[in-house]
């Protein structure tokens, strides 16, 4: 049955018909969601996020042809295994933003450019994103982010160094800024 | 109206009955071709389904249409041989003999009995899937039945 299935998942992916590729990944904090487009990674769901509830909202917001596929996922589980080795600082994966629209869309783009190991403020996004009064609608779109870790929302910190929140708990939020040395160890 | 799950679900769910489905109508060696065209038909149609509500029935119903596909292809393929290979096949299920016993029914009884019991399919959607009427549909599965009886005792 495993080597029909794989036949079955090649097959649908040559013909066009797998419009959402997904596989789970491995990381210090416990198991990763990752699922891409033909347009490149689309969602990163945290350990702490129930995978089932990801994957139907990807099957009524994208297309309710959601196969799992770890093939397809090969390049962003290498990339972030890296990452977690502290030996990439920068991802280089096709992004598709179609999970966020308008003004969070602005905000999680600028938040993509904050270089490894620094941190910006809610209210340094908001102005990037083109309103520096909507604060709070910065951080809820750092709340949304359907991209964690590959768009380093980890990296928004309240002005005058608070955590702020974090979609994937505190304690992540904390070890990842310790990984990039942001926080001492 | 139910919304539609991903469609790794119906995969997780069912792919096991699709495949009874297909070794009951096709026979092994050829069920794994049929499973493969029912899942990419399925996933082929998938977006434009209308309700979620009965997601086995639908997938079974296109394997024995994939089915009836498969054996009008083979028709036409079938080419005369001097002599037929004496192979002896061995099953490892312990259902193996009241499959191949299936395989040797008529198409309608064969198909009827398959539905049934592999596919777990009403009498109605049985009929729906044969394009006859439900008691149509009833008697190919009971003159399917009475047959493997005899056959089988």
């Amino acid at each position: 049955m495993r080597d029909s299935l794989d036949r079955l998942a090649a097959r649908a992916s040559d013909e066009g018909l797998l419009d959402v590729a997904y596989a789970t990944a491995d990381s210090p904090f416990g198991p990763l969601l990752l699922a891409r487009t033909r347009r490149g990674l689309v969602r990163v769901g945290l350990p702490n996020q129930d995978a089932d509830v990801l994957l139907l909202d990807l099957a009524t917001r994208v297309s309710p042809r959601v196969l799992e596929s770890p093939a397809q996922l090969d390049q962003a589980r290498r990339e972030l295994d890296l990452y977690f080795e502290g030996r990439l600082t920068e991802f280089d994966l096709p992004l598709d933003w179609q999970l966020s629209r308008d003004f969070r869309r602005r905000v999680l783009r600028a938040i993509a450019r904050i270089p490894y190991g620094q941190t910006r403020s809610y209210t340094q996004m908001a102005t990037r994103a083109g309103n520096e009064r909507a604060v709070r609608a910065a951080g809820t779109a750092c709340g949304t982010n359907p991209l964690p870790l590959v768009v380093p929302c980890h990296r928004v910190l309240r002005s005058g160094g608070a955590l702020g929140g974090y979609g994937g708990g505190l304690p992540m939020k904390e070890g990842l800024l310790r990984l990039e040395g942001i926080l001492d160890s | 109206m139910t919304a539609l799950p991903p469609f790794q679900t119906l995969i997780d769910e069912h792919a096991g009955d699709v495949m009874a489905v297909c070794r009951g109508t096709v026979g092994r060696s050829d069920a794994d071709d049929c499973f493969q065209e029912t899942f990419i038909a399925a996933l082929r149609a998938y977006p434009k389904l209308q309700d979620g509500g009965n997601l086995r029935g639908w997938l079974v119903t296109i394997a024995h249409r994939k089915a009836i596909d498969h054996h009008r292809a083979r028709g036409r393929r079938a080419v005369p041989v001097a002599e037929v290979a004496a192979v002896t096949v061995t099953d490892p299920e312990p259902d193996g003999d009241i499959w191949a016993a299936v395989g040797t029914l008529p198409p309608k009884q064969r198909a009827a009995v398959t539905l049934r019991y592999a596919g777990d399919l009403p009498h109605s959607e049985i009929a729906a899937a044969l394009g006859c009427s439900p008691e149509a549909a009833r008697r190919s599965l009971h003159e399917g039945l009475k047959r493997l009886r005899k056959e089988l005792a």
